[in-house]
C-alpha cells in the first residue's frame, strides 16, 4: 500500500507531488459535468444532475426558492452564479462562505463583490487546506459565472489546490476532456447570449450518458443584464428547463404529437 | 479655519482646498497641500482637527493603494467614499474619533461619470453636484446654487470655482490666501493654478 507520502495532505512526495490534492482533483473528474460558455451579453451555467431516484423528493425544487434543486447551481451573490462539482456537503459549505464574504464586501464598499475578488477569497480558503495539516482539502471545483463593471462579465473556474483562471468557455466534472475539445471546436468570440445558450445545451447533451436530456438531470443558469443595466441571474426551474430544451430540440419526444405526426 | 471646495461638471471633478496651516491665531505654512491623491482617479480634500487630518487621510491613502495593489485594478469612486465614510463612523464610536471633513472627487472609469461625495466628522456622506467645507461653505453654497452646471466645461467651472474664492476673500474676516486646485478626469488627476 503506498501509504508513504499520501496519507497527510500538506506533505510532498519524492518527487514532489502532494497527492491528496491530486486525489481531490481526480474525485472531480467523476463528479456531474458543468459547463459555462462566455459571451459578449451574459453567461450561461448548466450542470449534470448524477443522484436522480425516483424517491427522493424534489417538490420544493419545482416552487421555492430562487429557481433549480439547489444541488448543482447557486446563486453567490446577486451578480454571480457559481455550478459546483465534488463532494456535495464540501460545496455547501463553500458557498456559504461566498455569499458571507459577498455580504461583507457590500457592507464595507456598498457595492457588489468583483467576480474575480470573490474567487479569489474562496481559493484562499481552499489553498489554506493545502498547507495547514490535519483537516483535508475541500473536494469541491467551481465555476463563476458573473458581472462587474471593472470587466465586465466574466466566468472563473477553481480547483481544490486553490488555483483559479478565468475562461472563454470551459467544463468541469465528468468527460470534461470531451466537452471541452467539443467547445474548443464550436466556440466563437463574439456569440450572443442565444447562441452560448443553445452552444450549452449541445454541447450537454453530447456529453453526458444519457441519450434524451430532462430536467431531472440538469441544472440551468444564465446571467444577463436587465433593462437597467444591473446584473440579472436567472436560475432555471425544472418546468423552464423542459421549456427550454424542447425549443432547442433537445428534450424527450412527446409521445402524442408523435402519435399524431404518424 | 480651513476652507474647501469642489464642483463637477462634465466629465471631472475639480477640488480647490485652501493651503494655509495655522496654529490659533497665527499661521505656521502658506504652501500645505490639503488634498491627497488616492488613486489615479480619485481625490480627498480632508480639513478638522490638526493632526487627526493627516494621520487620518495617510491611512485613507495608503490602505486604498494596499486595495490596489491586492486587486489589481483600483476601487471605484462610490465604493471608495463608502469605504472611507465606514471608517470614519466606525473612529467615532470609537474612544478617540478622528475630527476630519471631506470632500472625495473621483472619476469612475468603468461608467465614465464624475463623483463627488461630502462627509464630515460625523461620517455623514451625501453625493453632491458641488460642495463646501469650513467657513468658506457660507458664501460657496448660494453662489454654487445660481452658477453651477453640471454640463459645463473645466473653463467654466474653473470660472465658478474663482467666483467662490473671490466671494470669500471679498467677505470673510480672515481669509486665506492661496488655494490649490486638482483636476480629475478621465486623463487622471491635475493640478492648476487660479
Amino acid at each position: 500500500m503506498a501509504r508513504r507520502y499520501d496519507s497527510r495532505t500538506t506533505i510532498f512526495s519524492p518527487e514532489g507531488r502532494l497527492y491528496q490534492i491530486e486525489y481531490a482533483m481526480e474525485a472531480i473528474s467523476h463528479a456531474g459535468t458543468v459547463l459555462g460558455v462566455l459571451s459578449k451579453d451574459g453567461v450561461v451555467l448548466a450542470a449534470e444532475k448524477k443522484v436522480t431516484g425516483k424517491l427522493l423528493d424534489m417538490s420544493s425544487a419545482k416552487e421555492g426558492g430562487y429557481g433549480g434543486s439547489g444541488e448543482k447551481i447557486f446563486l453567490l451573490n446577486s451578480n454571480v452564479i457559481a455550478g459546483v462539482a465534488g463532494i456535495a456537503a464540501d460545496a455547501n459549505s463553500l458557498v456559504n462562505y461566498a455569499r458571507q464574504a459577498s455580504q461583507r464586501h457590500l457592507f464595507m464598499y456598498n457595492e457588489d463583490i468583483p467576480v474575480e475578488s470573490l474567487a479569489q477569497r474562496l481559493c484562499d480558503l481552499k489553498q489554506g487546506y493545502t498547507q495547514y495539516g490535519g483537516l483535508r482539502p475541500f473536494g469541491v471545483s467551481l465555476l463563476y459565472a458573473g458581472y462587474d463593471p471593472h470587466y465586465e462579465f466574466q466566468l472563473y473556474h477553481s480547483d481544490p489546490s486553490g488555483n483559479y483562471s478565468g475562461w472563454k468557455a470551459t467544463c468541469i466534472g465528468a468527460n470534461n476532456g470531451t466537452a471541452t475539445s467539443l467547445l474548443k471546436q464550436e466556440y466563437k468570440e463574439d456569440i450572443s447570449v442565444e447562441a452560448a445558450i443553445e452552444l450549452v445545451l449541445r454541447t450537454m447533451s453530447k456529453t453526458m450518458d444519457s441519450t434524451t436530456l430532462g430536467s431531472e438531470k440538469l441544472e440551468f443558469a444564465t446571467l444577463t443584464l436587465d433593462a437597467n443595466k444591473k446584473p440579472k441571474a436567472k436560475v432555471y426551474k425544472p418546468s423552464e428547463i423542459d421549456v427550454l430544451l424542447q425549443k432547442h430540440g433537445l428534450g424527450k419526444k412527446d409521445e402524442d404529437t408523435e402519435m399524431s405526426s404518424a | 479655519m480651513d476652507i474647501s471646495f469642489a464642483l463637477t461638471g462634465k466629465g471631472y471633478v475639480i477640488v480647490a482646498a485652501d493651503t494655509t496651516a495655522a496654529r490659533s491665531i497665527v499661521k505656521m505654512k502658506v504652501d500645505e497641500d490639503k488634498i491627497k491623491v488616492l488613486s489615479p482617479h480619485l481625490l480627498m480634500a480632508y480639513s478638522g482637527e490638526p493632526g487627526d487630518t493627516v494621520q487620518f487621510a495617510e491611512y485613507i491613502e495608503r490602505n486604498i493603494r494596499l486595495y490596489q495593489i491586492r486587486n489589481t485594478y483600483a476601487l471605484r469612486p462610490p465604493s471608495a467614499a463608502s469605504w472611507i465614510r465606514r471608517a470614519l463612523a466606525d473612529s467615532l464610536r470609537s474612544r478617540k474619533p478622528y475630527a476630519v471633513n471631506l470632500l472625495v472627487g473621483g472619476y469612475d472609469t468603468s461608467s465614465h461619470n464624475p463623483h463627488l461625495y461630502w462627509i464630515d466628522y460625523l461620517g455623514t456622506m451625501s453625493e453632491v453636484p458641488f460642495a463646501a467645507h469650513g467657513y468658506g461653505a457660507y458664501f460657496a453654497l448660494s453662489l454654487l446654487d445660481r452658477y453651477h452646471d453640471p454640463e459645463a466645461s473645466v473653463e467654466e467651472g474653473l470660472a465658478t470655482l474663482k467666483r467662490c474664492i473671490d466671494e470669500v476673500a471679498k467677505r470673510l474676516v480672515v481669509t486665506p490666501e492661496k488655494y490649490k486646485v486638482k483636476i480629475v478626469d478621465k486623463d487622471g488627476i491635475r493640478e492648476v493654478e487660479i
